[in-house]
């Protein structure tokens, strides 16, 4: 372990520290040129591209000792959690105008955030973890309240921090546990010590390790740890909330995976019930609720609750194919999520959010490119072919048959077919009902770019998934 | 062939409908014509189905094939068979007679109604043209997208209801399919190749529980008993096209997927479940027939009509035997010549008076005589009289199962004087009862509305008179599947002859005018 420190060790670091670097450097623009927001943005969006086509080239390696990994597995969570950046990027011009947001912090905030994912997705040791996950929550905490003046911005920010908090104290105590018992941090030491020792039938092994997974579950927002999620995701300004319904999730998915597979492999007997309930719970919780939500960002936010429950259905399934769909899931969920979150910011105009489900009334006669726009959102996230919804869909149905989770694939195809309810509710609105009020939707280029990205992968992916879907598992490989 | 044909049916409809997304709101005459133009064009290209078809093989014919998603073995996989040219034919020829029927009845948004009609169209091709498992299901939700809006937006005061009802009902059957064919994909090798599954043996527990699986989707499509509820619903607050696309070809689907999946993918577990299918048929045969008898709405009278109906068409699937079930086959093709036929005349007259009410009616036949003879002759082919297609296919059908089980025959013609019943009451109804003042001057059919239906009415006769026409499509393959399902070339539980020369034997009886 004491290998001797020279800078060539940091290399596979190297985006990280140039995001991160690049965070700094937009605080200093900000600071010399208060003025131009729009080159913050373009700054963004250019360490974003940057950092991506620099992962495509990385070599993989290990970094500070073993604790960082760089691998195939990392850079395709750091790509989704780049992409999420990116399209929030593309998306924010036009509300942080319309919402009058002059802070320029925001967008240092999200680097930053960003740069706590990547630790995160990269990291095989658990304090590791912990510092990855603190710096993207703290950035986090601070962008949902960055509407100072808004009641419900401030109470989601205090509301998250306070239950971010509790949380994280959570995955702290389920680290100490499993670090007392097992004598390191480590994800490969744990799964040597254990496969050494009987210690897996030990409660406070199993209590530290459940505790850890409770941290976990929380950050991807998965029942019964969801809580916090629709108060925080109606609260923050909404580019945010697309933000957060993409990014951090994806890490904390990553984080899921790779602590079950790299830590705990044998036990998959147990974790896999587990997950079975965690996951079976999401959707019931989410989609059931999403029934009777009237705001959109809520209802977005019960719908993001029930997709992590979809989500699991790769990870309980334990093998390679089972991962690889909930990776393709969450590339595809990052899509049609920043999509519909686009055109819920296309409703919104100086004075009037329009986040009630009834602004949606007729929106089909007043503006009919967004309505189809969020037609084909809502199709993909209820998983009607031929958008990427349903194909990545498929394919966590079948992986977790294939692992031979019957009854909870009946189950969570019933919920999916509950969930249809919601999401059709808005296209009825949109094409069924007559408008209430005319407005004229504005379409920034940022916004108008966000969209055509959203659209064409959700339905480019949805017709020809096999290249995702490739990607996906040979970025497995590593393992 | 080599020429993708199929891919073309599929995708210019589709394509069309994208450019129809191409013209200006407010020239709703131009997008009428094109919509028309595009249907037609459609049906023209599909016409090469019917002269260059190869009636001596059951091989897939117009076969393209090629790889999609490598990683499942998914390919693009299309081909027809016997089995499924007519209905591709049938769906080109019912989509032209909906945008007639729609040109002045659908009034706001023009543009949108005509895109989804050819979007359905191009789906609708797809599903019988799919023999990739994957693919077939792809089509078969996409479908869901136009017809929900089709329902939902230019349909009738409860069309919310109605349209939420009919994409939950088949949604959720359509996902436990989906569990099947995977479960199926895993069990049958890794493909999705409906032919190399069809050709393999599965253990007899795994078929049952598959073959439920398929009946959840397919049976909420035909819709079978209990599974009919959302049809009376959809159709009655569908617009006038919406209505005749479901009677038409829709819910035939269903039917289709029995005869192209349950059956030759899992044959024992169809000739277990042979009994409970016919008996789900014959009580939506008899229970269906009843419920008309008590209907005061025209359209759920005829919605109600078509759970009978496609009870018949079940009965003859289910009784197995060469007879039964190429009856049912051509009772699916007249039952969408028919109904949807019926379905435009009750948008022709709904157009005019705005009701549904069968009360409301009295006398049309003094005011509006054209329409009043054209209706009798739909009224009679539904019931079955002989020179009408309707008679052709219940003949083969009760001929078939009384082959297989005498007493199912016995109950199902009860069906056909419950039939005779209600359609005929109906019709004393609308245009016999004493004249109702409110319809004099009631406009009699314009020539647009004349041309719509005389499809149809050449079809019932054609098929009425001279059913080998389109019989002689089925035999072989009719034949081949039922080998498949008995798993024996030599007969089957009747001790019927199969193939070929037993349909020969069936034939003389029939009224034809050749030979």
């Amino acid at each position: 372990m004491n290998m001797p420190f020279t800078l060539s060790t940091l290399v596979p670091v190297l985006p990280e520290i140039f995001l991160a670097c690049m965070a700094t450097i937009l605080i200093v623009v900000d600071f010399l040129c208060p003025r131009n927001r729009e080159m913050l943005a373009q700054l963004a969006l250019f360490s974003a591209f940057g950092v991506i086509f620099f992962l495509f080239y990385q070599e993989p390696g290990l970094a500070f000792g073993t604790m960082f990994i760089a691998d195939s597995y990392s850079v395709f969570f750091k790509v989704i959690c780049l992409f999420g950046m990116l399209m929030t990027t593309l998306l924010s011009g036009q509300y942080l105008k319309v919402e009058q947001i002059r802070q320029g912090e925001y967008y240092s905030l999200m680097t930053f955030s960003v740069v706590g994912m990547m630790f995160m997705v990269s990291a095989a040791d658990l304090i590791v973890v912990y510092l990855g996950l603190e710096l993207m929550a703290l950035s986090i905490y601070c962008l949902v309240g960055l509407l100072k003046s808004d009641a419900r911005a401030n109470e989601a920010s205090i509301k998250y921090f306070l239950m971010g908090s509790f949380s994280s104290a959570i995955l702290l105590y389920g680290i100490t546990l499993l670090y007392g018992l097992t004598g390191t941090t480590d994800f490969a030491g744990i799964a040597k010590y254990c496969s050494e020792t009987d210690i897996l039938k030990n409660p406070a092994l199993l209590t530290g390790f459940v505790l850890i997974l409770c941290g976990f579950f929380f950050k991807v927002g998965a029942a019964p740890f969801h809580f916090w999620s629709p108060d925080i995701y109606q609260g923050s300004p909404t580019s945010i909330t697309a933000f957060m319904s993409v990014a951090p999730k994806a890490a904390g998915f990553a984080v899921i995976g790779r602590f079950l597979l790299m830590a705990f492999p044998e036990s998959h007997e147990q974790w896999g019930s587990l997950l079975v309930i965690i996951s079976l719970l999401s959707m019931a919780v989410g989609n059931i609720i999403a029934i009777s939500q009237q705001n959109v960002k809520r209802m977005l936010a019960y719908s993001s609750i029930a997709h992590a429950g979809y989500a699991l259905l790769g990870i309980l399934a334990g093998t390679s194919e089972g991962y690889s769909a909930t990776m393709s899931y969450l590339l595809i969920y990052g899509f049609m999520n920043m999509g519909a979150f686009g055109v819920v910011i296309l409703m919104c105009s100086k004075g009037n959010r329009r986040e009630s489900l009834e602004d949606y009334k007729g929106l089909a006669k007043s503006n009919p490119m967004a309505a189809l726009l969020m037609l084909i959102f809502m199709f993909s996230l209820t998983g009607i072919p031929p958008t990427a919804g349903f194909v990545g869909k498929f394919y966590l149905l079948k992986a977790a048959l294939a692992a031979g989770y019957t009854w909870t694939v009946i189950i969570a195809v019933i919920f999916s077919a509950i969930s249809a309810y919601f999401y059709l509710r808005v296209i009825r609105y949109m094409y069924m009902d007559e408008p209430q009020d005319e407005f004229i939707t504005q379409y920034s280029p940022g916004l108008t770019a966000a969209l055509v990205i959203s659209a064409v992968g959700v339905l480019g992916i949805g017709i020809l998934p096999g290249s995702i879907f490739d990607w996906a598992a040979r970025s497995l490989v590593c393992f | 062939m080599t020429f993708p044909i199929l891919s073309l049916l599929i995708f210019f409809p589709v394509l069309g409908g994208i450019l129809l997304l191409g013209i200006g709101k407010e020239n709703v005459k131009g997008v009428k014509i094109m919509a028309l133009v595009i249907s037609l064009l459609e049906f023209v290209i599909s016409l090469p189905l019917w002269f260059f078809f190869d009636k001596t093989t059951h091989h897939m014919q117009f076969v393209e094939r090629h790889s999609w998603i490598k990683l499942f073995n998914i390919e693009y996989y299309l081909g027809i068979d016997g089995i499924s040219v007519l209905f591709v034919l049938l769906s080109a020829l019912v989509t032209i007679l909906c945008v007639l029927v729609s040109w002045n009845s659908i009034e706001i948004k023009v543009k949108e109604f005509f895109v989804s009609l050819l979007l359905l169209e191009g789906a609708m091709i797809g599903v019988f043209c799919a023999l990739d498992f994957f693919l077939f299901y792809i089509f078969w939700e996409a479908m869901l997208i136009p017809m929900f809006l089709l329902i939902g937006v230019w349909g009738g005061p409860n069309r919310i209801y109605a349209t939420t009802k009919f994409f939950l009902y088949t949604l959720v059957g359509s996902l436990l399919m989906l569990v099947g064919i995977i479960t199926l994909y895993m069990q049958g090798g890794n493909t999705f190749d409906i032919l190399a599954l069809a050709e393999q043996n599965y253990p007899v527990k795994l078929q049952l529980i598959l073959f439920w699986a398929f009946f959840a989707a397919f049976a909420v499509k035909v819709p079978m008993w209990p599974v009919h509820t959302w049809l009376p619903d959809a159709h009655t607050e569908a617009p006038a096209a919406g209505s005749v696309v479901l009677a038409a070809i829709l819910i035939k689907m269903g039917a289709y997927g029995f005869l192209r999946f349950s059956m030759p993918i899992l044959p024992e577990a169809t000739s277990a479940m042979m009994i409970p299918m016919l008996v789900l048929s014959l009580i939506g045969i008899v229970y269906g027939g009843l419920i008309c008898l008590a209907q005061s709405d025209l359209k759920r009278l005829i919605a109600y009509s078509s759970v009978s109906h496609m009870g018949f068409v079940t009965l003859g699937i289910f009784a197995l035997n060469t007879q039964s079930v190429e009856g049912g086959i051509l009772q699916m093709i007249n039952h969408g010549v028919v109904t949807g036929a019926l379905f435009l005349g009750i948008g022709m007259v709904y157009e005019r008076t705005h009701t549904r009410k069968i009360s409301d009616y009295g006398g049309l036949a003094t005011n509006m005589p054209i329409f009043a003879s054209f209706f009798l002759l739909f009224t009679l082919a539904s019931v079955g009289l002989p020179g009408t297609n309707g008679f052709i296919g219940e003949l083969l059908i009760l001929l078939g199962s009384f082959l297989t089980r005498p007493w199912v025959a016995l109950i199902a013609a009860s069906g056909l004087i419950i039939g005779a019943w209600y359609m005929l009451w109906l019709y004393q109804r609308i245009f016999f009862n004493p004249v109702n003042a409110r319809w004099n001057g009631i406009r009699e059919l314009g020539l647009r509305e004349i041309i719509t239906f005389l499809p149809m009415v050449i079809l019932i006769f054609w098929i009425g008179l001279y059913p080998n026409s389109m019989l002689d499509y089925m035999h072989v393959s009719v034949a081949h599947l039922l080998d498949q399902v008995t798993g024996n070339p030599a007969g089957v539980t009747s001790g019927v002859q199969l193939g070929v020369d037993a349909a020969a034997n069936v034939v003389p009886h029939l009224p034809q005018v050749s030979h």
